[in-house]
C-alpha cells in the first residue's frame, strides 16, 4: 500500500489542473501512474466516478492491480461509478470519424446522466492506439481530445491521458506530432523516464512533474516542478527523493 | 516593448494604411504565450472600454480557451466586457454536438448574448464572414472601427492550409472597419513557414522565448533547472515594423505573478555592463529610475484622463491678471465660465504616446505624421 501522503499526491497537489498528461517510455512504462490515478478519482471521499476508455488492457487486468491495490473495481463497476469502455471489441466503421463522434456521444451522455458533474475523470489508457484506430490520423484524434477539453471546462470534470514520448519523431526540430499538440492542451505533465546513471537494481526510474501556470479563481497559480525516483513493488509504487534509499 | 504594442494596438490604424497587427508567438520550450495573449487582450480591453483606443470594440475568436474562462480573466481585472463579443470556435468547431443530436448541418450561427457559436472551423471563409458580420453588429454601421484577437491561430492551420490562414487575416487587416488585431500562434507545432508568412503580415511580432535552452529528452541532467526557469519566465522580443520600413527591436525579460505576466527591463547584469560603457561625464545623462517616475506623473495639458474630467491645470495668464486688478480678473474668469457653459463645443484630447522615447532618440517624431 501507498503511504496516506506520498510524493506524487505532494507534487500533483490537491486539485491538480483538468488535464493531465502521462508520458512514459518503453523502459518505463507509466501505468502505475495511471492506477493511481484511477485510485485517487475514485477516492471515497472525493465521491468521484471515472470514465475510462481502454484501449491498452482488458477490464480484468486493470480489476487485478486495483485488487493488489486494495480496492474493488468490478465493485464499482456495478455501483456504475466506474464506465468502461472497452475500445479493444469496438469495430470502427469505415469512416473513422464517425466512430470517434460516436465515442465521444457516449462519454457526454454518460457524464451528463449523473446527477454531479464535479469529481468525474475521464481516462484514456492510451491515446497512441486512440491514433492508430483513426488510422494514423493525429487531427481526427486531436478533435476528440478537443470535445474532451472542451467538457473539462463546461462541467468541470477532469482528463487524464496516457501518451508514450518514445514513439514520436525526435531531434533538432521535430515535425508536429499529436505529442506536441497534447504537451500544449495539458495542464500538468507526468513524465516517466529511466535513469540517467542507467539500470538499477532499487530504482526503477524517475518522475518529473510539470505542474504548469494556470488561471485560477486566485489569480494565476505558480509553476512548480518535481523529480523524484521510484520503485514499482508488488502492490503499490514506493516514491522517494535521489540519494534518500538506504 | 510590451506597453509599446499594447499602445500601438491601441491607437487603430491610420487613414489609408492597413491595420497594425500583432503575432505572439511560443514554443514548448517557453509556453507562456496564452498568458501574453491575455495580457494583450486586457490591455486593449480596458483601453476600448475607456474609449482610449481607436476601436470601438472587439471581437474575440475563441478557439483554444472557452468564452467563460475570458470574461472571467476580464471581470477578475476589473473590466467592464461590455464591449467584448466572442465567437465561439472553442464549445463546439466541428459540429459534432449537432450530429450527436442529429440536427441538420444548416444549422445558423447561435447567438447567446456576448457569445456567437461557431461550428464550422474548417471552413475559413464562413470564418471571415462570421467575424465581421459580430463586428458589424456590434459596433453598427457607420465608420466605427473595431480589434479582432484570434486566441489560436495553431488550431486554424490544423484545419485549413496555410495560404487559407493567410488570406484569413490579410482580408482581416485590410479591411476598413477593422482597427487592428492580433493573434497568437504556436511555433513549433507548424512548420517555420507557416509562422513567418503570418510574420510577414504582421507588423508587430512578439516572441517568447526560452531563458535557458532545453535539450528534448532525457540525456542532459540540466534539463531540470531549465523546465523550472522556463516554466514561469522567460525573454520577450519585440519585433516593430514602421511604415517606411526600419524595424526596431526591443528585448524584455518576464515572469508570471500572481496577477499575470509582468514585463520588466532586461535584467541586472546588462544594464550593469550598459552603465559602465557611459562615459563618466559631470552632467546625467539619464534619467534615475525615479526621476522617469517623476516624468511619468506629470499631468500634461488637455492630457486624456479617462474620467472625461477636464484636467485643471496651472494657466499663467491668469495669475498675471489676478496681480494687476483682482476685481476685473474676477470678471474675466466669470465670462470665461459663461463662455464656456454657452459655447463648450470645441475639444482636445492628447493622448500620451511618445514616452517609451528616450528624449534624445533618433526616432523620426513625425513620423506617424498624415501629410
Amino acid at each position: 500500500m501507498n503511504s496516506p501522503s506520498n510524493l506524487l499526491d505532494d507534487a500533483l497537489g490537491p486539485i491538480p489542473g483538468p488535464v493531465i498528461l502521462v508520458e512514459d517510455r518503453v523502459e518505463t512504462s507509466g501505468a502505475f501512474v495511471l492506477h493511481h490515478l484511477l485510485k485517487r478519482s475514485l477516492a471515497a471521499d472525493a465521491g468521484g466516478a471515472v470514465v475510462f476508455l481502454a484501449l491498452a488492457q482488458t477490464f480484468s487486468h486493470y480489476d487485478r492491480i486495483m485488487r493488489k491495490m486494495g480496492y474493488n473495481l468490478s465493485a464499482q463497476r456495478e455501483n456504475k461509478k466506474v464506465l468502461f469502455l472497452d475500445m479493444m471489441k469496438l469495430e470502427y466503421p469505415s469512416e473513422h470519424k464517425d466512430g470517434l463522434i460516436g465515442l465521444y456521444a457516449k462519454i457526454q451522455s454518460a457524464i451528463e446522466s449523473r446527477s454531479s458533474k464535479e469529481n468525474i475523470t475521464i481516462m484514456i489508457d492510451d491515446i497512441s492506439l486512440l491514433e492508430i484506430a483513426a488510422r494514423g490520423s493525429a487531427d481526427d484524434v486531436l478533435d476528440f481530445m478537443h470535445y474532451c477539453v472542451a467538457l473539462t471546462s463546461e462541467l468541470g470534470c477532469s482528463l487524464v491521458i496516457l501518451n508514450h514520448e518514445d514513439i514520436y519523431p525526435s531531434g533538432e526540430e521535430p515535425p508536429p506530432t499529436l505529442h506536441s499538440n497534447l504537451e500544449y492542451l495539458a495542464d500538468v505533465v507526468v513524465k516517466t523516464e529511466p535513469l540517467l546513471t542507467g539500470l538499477a537494481v532499487d530504482v526503477h526510474g524517475q518522475l518529473t512533474i510539470i505542474r504548469k501556470v494556470v488561471l485560477n479563481e486566485k489569480g494565476y497559480s505558480a509553476s512548480k516542478i518535481s523529480n523524484f525516483h521510484f520503485k514499482v513493488k508488488e502492490n503499490g509504487v514506493e516514491y522517494f527523493h535521489p540519494g534518500s534509499q538506504r | 516593448m510590451a506597453e509599446a504594442t499594447s499602445r500601438s494596438l491601441r491607437d487603430g490604424s491610420l487613414e489609408g494604411e492597413h491595420c497594425p497587427a500583432l503575432t505572439i508567438k511560443d514554443s514548448r520550450q517557453s509556453p507562456l504565450g496564452s498568458h501574453a495573449f491575455n495580457h494583450f487582450l486586457s490591455s486593449l480591453a480596458s483601453n476600448i472600454s475607456a474609449s482610449k483606443s481607436q476601436a470601438r470594440g472587439l471581437v474575440l475568436v475563441a478557439l483554444s480557451k472557452s468564452p467563460a474562462f475570458y470574461f472571467n480573466l476580464l471581470r477578475s481585472k476589473g473590466i467592464d466586457a461590455d464591449l467584448v463579443r466572442v465567437l465561439d470556435c472553442y464549445s463546439d468547431p466541428f459540429g459534432w454536438k449537432d450530429r450527436i443530436l442529429k440536427l441538420g448541418s444548416d444549422q445558423r450561427d447561435s447567438v447567446k448574448g456576448p457569445v456567437t457559436e461557431f461550428k464550422d472551423v474548417k471552413d475559413t471563409s464562413k470564418l471571415l464572414s462570421s467575424i465581421l458580420d459580430v463586428g458589424r453588429g456590434f459596433v453598427g454601421d457607420g465608420k466605427a472601427r473595431f480589434a479582432v484577437a484570434i486566441d489560436s491561430v495553431s488550431v486554424i492551420l490544423r484545419h485549413s492550409p496555410l495560404s487559407a490562414v493567410a488570406s484569413l487575416i490579410s482580408t482581416l487587416r485590410s479591411h476598413d472597419r477593422v482597427s487592428c488585431m492580433f493573434w497568437l500562434i504556436h511555433s513549433d507545432l507548424h512548420e517555420p513557414r507557416a509562422s513567418s508568412a503570418l510574420e510577414y503580415i504582421s507588423t508587430m511580432v512578439a516572441s517568447l522565448e526560452a531563458t535557458v535552452e532545453v535539450t528534448e529528452g532525457i540525456k542532459n541532467p540540466e534539463n531540470l533547472f531549465g523546465l523550472e526557469q522556463n516554466s514561469h519566465r522567460g525573454k520577450f522580443q519585440a519585433r516593430l515594423k514602421r511604415r517606411n520600413g526600419r524595424v526596431k527591436l526591443l528585448h524584455e525579460d518576464f515572469h508570471m505573478e500572481q496577477g499575470g505576466i509582468k514585463f520588466t527591463a532586461v535584467s541586472s547584469e546588462n544594464t550593469a555592463v550598459n552603465q559602465s560603457l557611459v562615459p563618466k561625464v559631470q552632467f546625467n545623462l539619464q534619467l534615475s529610475e525615479k526621476e522617469k517616475d517623476d516624468r511619468a506623473k506629470v499631468v500634461l495639458p488637455f492630457e486624456h484622463q479617462g474620467n472625461r474630467k477636464t484636467v485643471q491645470i496651472y494657466d499663467g495668464r491668469r495669475s498675471l491678471s489676478e496681480g494687476k486688478d483682482p476685481h476685473s480678473m474676477h470678471l474675466s474668469a466669470l465670462s470665461a465660465e459663461r463662455n464656456n457653459e454657452t459655447k463648450g463645443t470645441g475639444e482636445i484630447h492628447y493622448i500620451r504616446d511618445s514616452d517609451d522615447e528616450a528624449p534624445d532618440s533618433d526616432e523620426d517624431p513625425d513620423d506617424d505624421l498624415d501629410i
